[in-house]
C-alpha cells in the first residue's frame, strides 16, 4: 500500500528496464537476426537488474523509521509477515515487469509466437527473483551501503533462474517443447518459498543484532 | 556431546590444543608437498597425447577439489556458528572463505594456462570452468558480506546465513550450467580424451591433494589462531600467552 503513495519510487526500476533494453540495439546494432537471437538474454539480464534496483525498497524504509522492529515484535509467525513484504514487493515490480517485458521484446524483433514463453518464465520466476533478493536485503540492512552489496550476494543465486528462462524462451523461439524447463522452474519456485522466509527471519535477527 | 563441543569450542582451550595440531600438520604438508612435486614433476612420465604440459594438473586438480571442500568446511562451521554460537567457529567461517576463494582462483587461473597449449584459449564457456567461476563470485560475496560489518561477530554470522543459502544452492547452480552448457553449447574446441590413469600419475596426484588438504587445515588453524588472539585480546589468557611466548 505504501508503495502506492510513491508512485516515482515504484516505477524507477521500471523506466530503468526501458531503457535499458532500449540501450542494446544502439550499443550493439540494429541488426534483426542478432536483436532476435539476443532478445531473451537481454530482456531476462535487465529484469534481474531492475529486480535487484528495486530490493533496497523492501525492507529499508521500514528498517530505516523503526516499523520493521515494531512488526517483528508482533506475536503471530515472523514468516506471514516476510511472506506479506515478499508478496508486496513482486506485486509492485515483478508484476508489471511481466506486463512490460512483452512490449519491449517487440522493440528487439523477437518472434511473436514465443512471447507466451516470455511472460510464461517471467511470471513464474520473478516471484523467485523478489524471494532470493529478500535475503540479500536482510542480510545487509543494518550496513550504510547495503544496496551494491547485497547485488553482489545475490547474483550468483540467479543464475539457475537466469539459465532455465532462456533456456525455455529459445527453445519455444525454436518451436520445441517448453514443459519442462517450466516444470523445474516451477520446483524452484516452490522450493525458495518454503525455505527462504526462514533465512529471511534468521537474516533480520542478525541486522537486528 | 554438548559439553564436549563448548569445552574444545572455547577460544582459549582451542589455542592449547590446537598448537601441537598446526605444527604436526605443517611439518606433514611439508613432506607430502615434497614427494608429490618430486613425483610429480621429475618421476611421472610425459603424457603420450599432452607432453609435459600436462604436469599442471598436480595443482590444477587437488586446488579444485579444495575449492568445493572448503566450501562444504565454511557452511558447516557457519551452521556450528548459528546454532551452539561457537565463537571459534564464526572465525573459522571468515578464514576459511578467504583460502577458499584462493584455491578456487588458483584452480581457475591454473586452468587457464593449461588450456591455451591444450584447447587453443583460454577460456571456454564449459560448464565445469563456468560453475567454479561462480563459485568464484560466491566467495567473494562472503568474503564482503563478511568484512562489510563493524562487529566481526555480526559479520561472521551473516556471512554463515549466506554460506548456508549458497551451500543448498551450489548443486543447483552446478547442474543448470552443466544442462546449459552440453544443450546450448557442444564442445566446439577438441577435448581431449582423458586416459585412464597411469598409477605413476595417479599418485603424485593423490599424494598431492593429500597435501593441498593438510595445507588448507594447517593454514587454518594457524590462521583461527591469530585471529582468536586478536578478538580475545581484551582476556587475561591472552595477556598471559603474549608474556610467556615474548
Amino acid at each position: 500500500m505504501l508503495a502506492i503513495r510513491r508512485r516515482r519510487e515504484l516505477s524507477n526500476p521500471l523506466v530503468f528496464f526501458v531503457i535499458v533494453v532500449s540501450l542494446f540495439p544502439l550499443g550493439v546494432s540494429p541488426d534483426q537476426d542478432l536483436l532476435s537471437k539476443m532478445a531473451p538474454g537481454v530482456i531476462w539480464v535487465t529484469a534481474l537488474l531492475a529486480t535487484l534496483m528495486s530490493m533496497d525498497a523492501m525492507f529499508r524504509s521500514d528498517y530505516d523509521d523503526g516499523s520493521l522492529e515494531q512488526l517483528l515484535l508482533l506475536p503471530g509467525p515472523k514468516i506471514l509477515l516476510i511472506g506479506a513484504k515478499i508478496t508486496a514487493h513482486w506485486l509492485s515490480i515483478g508484476l508489471p515487469l511481466v506486463i512490460l517485458a512483452p512490449l519491449m521484446s517487440l522493440l528487439l524483433y523477437f518472434p511473436t509466437h514465443a512471447i507466451g514463453s516470455l511472460v510464461i518464465t517471467l511470471l513464474i520466476s520473478t516471484p523467485i527473483l523478489s524471494l532470493l533478493g529478500s535475503v540479500g536485503v536482510a542480510l545487509t540492512l543494518s550496513l550504510r551501503s547495503g544496496g551494491i552489496l547485497s547485488s553482489l550476494l545475490i547474483l550468483p543465486f540467479y543464475i539457475p533462474v537466469l539459465i532455465f528462462s532462456t533456456m525455455a524462451i529459445n527453445a519455444s523461439a525454436n518451436s520445441l517443447p517448453v514443459s519442462g524447463y517450466y516444470a523445474l522452474l516451477g520446483a524452484f519456485l516452490i522450493v525458495s518459498a518454503l525455505l527462504i522466509p526462514f533465512a529471511v527471519v534468521a537474516a533480520l535477527k542478525v541486522s537486528y543484532n | 556431546m554438548m559439553q564436549f563441543i563448548h569445552k574444545y569450542g572455547s577460544p582459549k582451550y582451542f589455542y592449547q590444543w590446537s598448537y601441537g595440531w598446526q605444527r604436526w600438520l605443517t611439518v606433514i604438508t611439508v613432506l607430502l608437498l615434497g614427494f608429490g612435486l618430486y613425483q610429480g614433476f621429475f618421476v611421472a612420465p610425459p603424457d603420450y597425447q599432452q607432453g609435459e604440459s600436462y604436469r599442471i594438473i598436480f595443482i590444477h586438480v587437488p586446488a579444485a577439489w579444495m575449492s568445493m571442500f572448503v566450501y562444504m568446511v565454511m557452511a558447516v562451521s557457519g551452521i556450528v556458528a548459528l546454532v551452539w554460537r561457537i565463537k571459534v567457529a564464526e572465525i573459522v567461517i571468515g578464514e576459511s572463505a578467504v583460502i577458499g576463494a584462493s584455491f578456487t582462483a588458483l584452480a581457475l587461473i591454473t586452468g587457464m594456462l593449461w588450456g591455451k597449449p591444450m584447447w587453443g584459449t583460454y577460456w571456454v564457456w564449459d560448464a565445469r570452468l563456468t560453475s567454479e567461476l561462480v563459485l568464484l563470485f560466491l566467495y567473494f560475496g562472503v568474503i564482503a558480506l563478511h568484512g562489510a560489518f563493524e562487529d566481526p561477530r555480526t559479520g561472521a554470522k551473516a556471512a554463515a546465513i549466506l554460506a548456508i543459502v549458497g551451500i543448498i544452492n551450489i548443486p543447483i547452480i552446478k547442474y543448470s550450467v552443466e544442462w546449459w552448457s552440453t544443450l546450448h553449447q557442444p564442445a566446439t574446441v577438441a577435448k581431449f580424451d582423458k586416459p585412464s590413469m597411469h598409477i605413476s600419475m595417479l599418485i603424485p596426484l593423490l599424494v598431492m591433494a593429500l597435501a593441498f588438504k593438510t595445507y588448507f587445515m594447517a593454514l587454518l588453524f594457524a590462521r583461527t589462531r591469530t585471529e582468536v588472539l586478536a578478538r580475545e585480546k581484551n582476556a587475561s589468557w591472552v595477556k598471559e600467552v603474549v608474556e610467556q611466548e615474548s
